[in-house]
């Protein structure tokens, strides 16, 4: 373990450390565009030079290993002159079109500029002109006059994807990014390109020109896209309501965790967020009778949720959960079972059309919670439950999330099973098929609306924050179930997801003394289960073996 | 004048053919290393204080001992033939006039670092040469010099300044963009392939079979007391007899401009660059310079590939700086910034001075430009053409300031 001197502090840090990170575990910032410790080393940049004593000159601090007795300054006269410099001639050619840009606002250029920069400009020649919006593939878009030609993304698709689409082409100062001919950028990674390109060079379609990322509020949060559970951050626009059409949520972007993701977001899960603003949102409670459907009140409907439940011996009634529903819901729901005696429950609906895994992070099963649904107990015969609602043997089905007639069953089964039972209740964030068919839906908040925990693939526990407001009278699952006990004369002291968590943790030895505080952001295993870790890169997989 | 020990051959009819060069007694030298330990070979070529001819100048047989003793797997020997210095056309003749003294010296060098390959990289505009080495290394495996544990692959380039720079050319030898490498890791311990490899010149490896055949006290004795041997030197430009000229490398460059037959043009001498177009220019006053690796540094220039450019009277000085900062521009690869972004730059600023629409300050900038981004950039290629922009403007920069409109 070499012992250096970064700017007169003593740090050890591990073998192979290079001098960026050895910095920045002293919390300095040795600014760099190309340097990204989820790729190689490319030493293109030269922004990151640092003074070392015994050297003659200023040497790029992400090619070179810390060694024991390396004494290191980050912030002499020379190194401050020798980053302006650098920042001179990254600029150039560039447009200095930040006012149309919508990276302006996190542009490491801007960011760097001010910090690093702040020299009068001395190019007074035409600049190079190169091509602009151009759609690599179906969600980034290339402007190849603000890119700077750090070969992040290039990286990317070599080391990580190990698909090759991006190549750097032409000489010296016409040199630009590009796709090799006859390629696109459609990998199920292509929009981490935009996560680590340092401007706007590379900008997400889906995004961009949607809202000014300086109005956008953060929350830390877990994807929903499949069993993986990748660490995400949601980014919310809150104080724009009458930008990008209303939509709350502008963007998922990928947030680092070393056991499950690395730094990386597949597509599917990135884009996986359109339904929480989509128009099919339910926002309030509604009955639909003979004369159709009617918004009601929750009290009202829980309470007739209530006596449909209560009504009916219990195995006449059924509840069909959703591995979507977090683990906080999950045993709220185990609680109104255990409480009414119902014995009939399951959550492993067949998807419409079977789904597949990727060689690096997306997982066969797109669902967020699965091992959550098992672990607490849930697991039942639905297609049971299918058949005895088709049987006519069931009078009362709570349905969470799951539309009946879009899944591996026949629609016309589906159809014929939810028609025959006298009270049919959905509780999901969108309306369906099954919605239309129940007799109460109670609207649910989405998970960004909403905190709670999931547990991945492998067992890991893993918090989701609240990022915006339920929409209307949305509630989240564990609420609408806590109420429906109070209505049944259970009533329960939680009223925060943490108590259900808790809750949890007395009730499953699983998830025995895990809590939020010890959960923290980076999650923890249920009790028995261990992780392999984020996978390693496709890409360099390839390279191993090859 | 020193003996001619590269340019031996040139004069003989079909000197480029095995029987010649064997009548002249080629391939002695390498009969001669065969019975030799390894480490004797490089020992010898300490001895002679052998100096890379392409430009760097690093001493060669110390670059042949940095390979990794304990290293087990192939060791690779890279010969670079991308001639591309401006300036710089000796490489040429060897491969035309020598191409045998070239694979000799290969045999030589590759039983001192134990490779069993050599790649030979050979310019892409460089077609004739690359047809007459091509044709002598089929002499050499029909005659089983190569093929019985060196083979030799001959590679083209596609025209690209940049793959002459060693880790450049390593990159485009491993057929990716030309890019140069950053180091460390340094070519000699995870070079081409990632195996252990020396880079070494034409004219460097030419210099091996003489100083093997001969030996080192005879090689080092033809120069200076910190580098051996002659060398040959591209002479162009406005002298009378354009040419390679052999000569020891401690001839000064006034003997070498009268060798080629004195200035023509005019007659008076108004600058000469001695390297290469990368080299630092001389005014008319400088010339009393010995045209060795140190005495050309001590002039604060440098002998490069010794691509000798002389300039009369009549030249203008910044327009010679537009042609060379036009290539340099061109031949950027574009990697780091400091490079890829000034030499466009710098080019526009020089352009513009030369169509008369400069402005005085734009000397300055040009000057603070390349010097900013010297000693800052992967490779060598920029700290090479801010040679020219700061010497040309610091040499003659009342002629520029003439070209100024304020």
């Amino acid at each position: 373990m070499p012992k250096l001197t970064i700017d007169g502090q003593e740090i050890e840090v591990a073998a192979g450390t290079n001098l960026i990170e050895a910095a920045r575990q002293l919390g300095i910032e040795v600014p760099h565009y190309c340097y990204h410790p989820g790729l190689s080393i490319a030493g293109q940049c030269r922004l990151c030079m640092v003074d070392i004593e015994k050297t003659p000159r200023p040497t790029i601090a992400c090619n070179t290993q810390a060694t024991d007795g390396m004494v290191v300054h980050t912030d002499t006269e020379r190194v401050k002159q020798t980053r302006q410099s650098m920042m001179e001639f990254h600029l150039v050619n560039h447009p200095l079109d930040c006012p149309v840009c919508d990276q302006a606002g996190e542009c490491w250029l801007q960011i760097y500029y001010m910090k690093h920069g702040l020299y009068d400009p001395r190019m007074t020649d035409e600049k190079v002109h190169k091509p602009k919006a151009v759609p690599l593939g179906p969600h980034v878009m290339l402007d190849a006059e603000r890119c700077i030609l750090c070969s992040r993304c290039v990286r990317f698709c070599d080391e990580v994807t190990g698909t090759g689409e991006l190549g750097i082409f032409h000489r010296g100062d016409h040199s630009e990014i590009g796709l090799f001919p006859g390629r696109d950028l459609t990998n199920n990674y292509s929009a981490n390109v935009v996560d680590i390109c340092p401007v706007g060079a590379l900008t997400d379609r889906d995004f961009r020109f949607q809202v000014r990322v300086w109005y956008l509020d953060t929350a830390k949060s877990i994807c929903t896209g499949c069993a993986r559970g990748c660490n995400i951050e949601v980014h919310v626009n809150r104080r724009r309501p009458h930008h990008a059409e209303g939509r709350r949520v502008a963007r998922l972007k990928p947030r680092f965790n070393a056991e499950v993701n690395a730094w990386w977001l597949c597509d599917v899960g990135r884009y996986h967020f359109g339904f929480v603003d989509g128009p099919s949102r339910l926002t309030a409670p509604a009955r639909r009778g003979p004369g159709g459907s009617a918004e009601a009140g929750w009290d009202d409907a829980v309470a007739a949720v209530a006596d449909a439940l209560r009504r009916h011996p219990p195995e006449q009634v059924a509840v069909l959960a959703s591995p979507r529903m977090a683990n906080e819901d999950l045993i709220a729901l185990r609680r109104l079972l255990e409480a009414l005696r119902i014995r009939q429950v399951a959550f492993d609906v067949p998807p419409a059309t079977p789904t597949e895994g990727d060689p690096f992070l997306l997982r066969a099963d797109r669902t967020p919670n699965r091992r959550g649904a098992e672990l607490i107990g849930l697991g039942g015969d639905a297609a049971g439950i299918l058949a005895a609602a088709r049987g006519g043997r069931l009078r009362c089905l709570w349905v969470f999330h799951h539309d009946l007639l879009a899944t591996g069953w026949p629609a016309s089964e589906a159809a014929e099973a939810l028609g025959r039972v006298e009270t049919v209740i959905f509780t999901g964030p969108n309306a369906n098929a099954t919605s239309d068919r129940a007799h109460w839906v109670l609207p649910a908040a989405a998970w960004v609306e909403r905190e709670g925990t999931f547990t991945n693939f492998e067992g890991r526990v893993q918090r989701f924050r609240t990022a915006v407001d339920p929409l209307g009278g949305a509630l989240a699952e564990w609420d609408t179930l806590g109420r429906v006990l109070g209505a049944l004369g259970s009533p329960v002291d939680a009223g925060r997801a943490e108590h259900w968590f808790r809750a949890l943790a007395a009730t499953v030895p699983a998830f025995a003394r895990l809590t939020y505080q010890s959960l923290g952001d980076a999650g923890q295993m249920v009790a028995g289960a261990t992780s392999a870790g984020a996978p390693a890169p496709p890409g360099r997989r390839a390279r191993v073996t090859a | 004048m020193a003996e001619t020990v590269l340019m031996r051959n040139f004069d003989r009819a079909n000197s480029h053919t095995l029987p010649v060069y064997r009548a002249a007694g080629g391939y002695g030298a390498w009969e001669k290393a065969a019975a030799m330990d390894p480490v004797a070979i490089t020992e010898e070529v300490k001895k002679a204080n052998l100096r890379g001819l392409g430009g760097a100048g690093f001493p060669t047989g110390m670059k042949w001992s940095f390979i990794p003793k304990s290293h087990t797997g192939p060791v690779y020997l890279v010969v670079n033939a991308d001639e591309g210095e401006p300036g710089t056309f000796k490489d040429r003749y060897l491969l035309e006039r020598d191409p045998h003294a070239l694979i000799e010296g290969m045999l030589i060098a590759a039983r001192a670092i134990r490779s069993a390959v050599g790649f030979v990289y050979i310019r892409g505009e460089y077609v004739q040469p690359w047809r007459i080495f091509s044709a002598a290394v089929r002499e050499a495996y029909g005659a089983g010099l190569l093929g019985n544990g060196f083979e030799i692959v001959v590679h083209r380039g596609a025209g690209a300044y940049i793959c002459g720079e060693e880790t450049g050319l390593l990159s485009s030898l491993e057929g990716k963009k030309g890019w140069p490498k950053i180091k460390p890791p340094f070519p000699a311990i995870k070079g081409a392939f990632g195996q252990p490899t020396i880079v070494n010149n034409v004219e460097t490896l030419a210099c091996v079979p003489p100083i093997i055949a001969r030996g080192a006290e005879w090689f080092a004795g033809l120069g200076t007391t910190t580098q051996g041997g002659t060398r040959i030197y591209s002479v162009s430009g406005r002298v009378k007899r354009p040419a390679v000229y052999e000569a020891s490398v401690s001839i000064t460059l006034r003997q070498l401009i009268e060798l080629a037959g004195g200035v023509s043009g005019t007659g008076r001498l108004k600058a000469v660059v001695p390297g290469g177009g990368s080299a630092a220019i001389l005014t008319a006053d400088e010339i009393d310079v010995t045209m060795d690796v140190d005495g050309l540094k001590a002039a604060g220039s440098m002998i490069g590939s010794a691509g000798v450019i002389v300039m009369d009277e009549s030249v203008s000085i910044p327009e010679a700086l537009l042609v060379l900062a036009r290539f340099y521009a061109h031949e950027s690869c574009g990697q780091c910034t400091p490079c890829r972004e000034s030499t466009g730059w710098i080019e526009k600023m020089v352009h513009r001075l030369v169509e008369g629409h400069g402005r005085k300050d734009d000397l300055d900038t040009i000057l603070d430009v390349a010097k900013r981004g010297g000693g800052t950039t992967i490779c060598a290629f920029y700290d090479g053409a801010i040679g020219p922009y700061i010497s040309y403007i610091e040499k003659f920069r009342s002629e520029f300031e003439a070209l100024c409109r304020s």
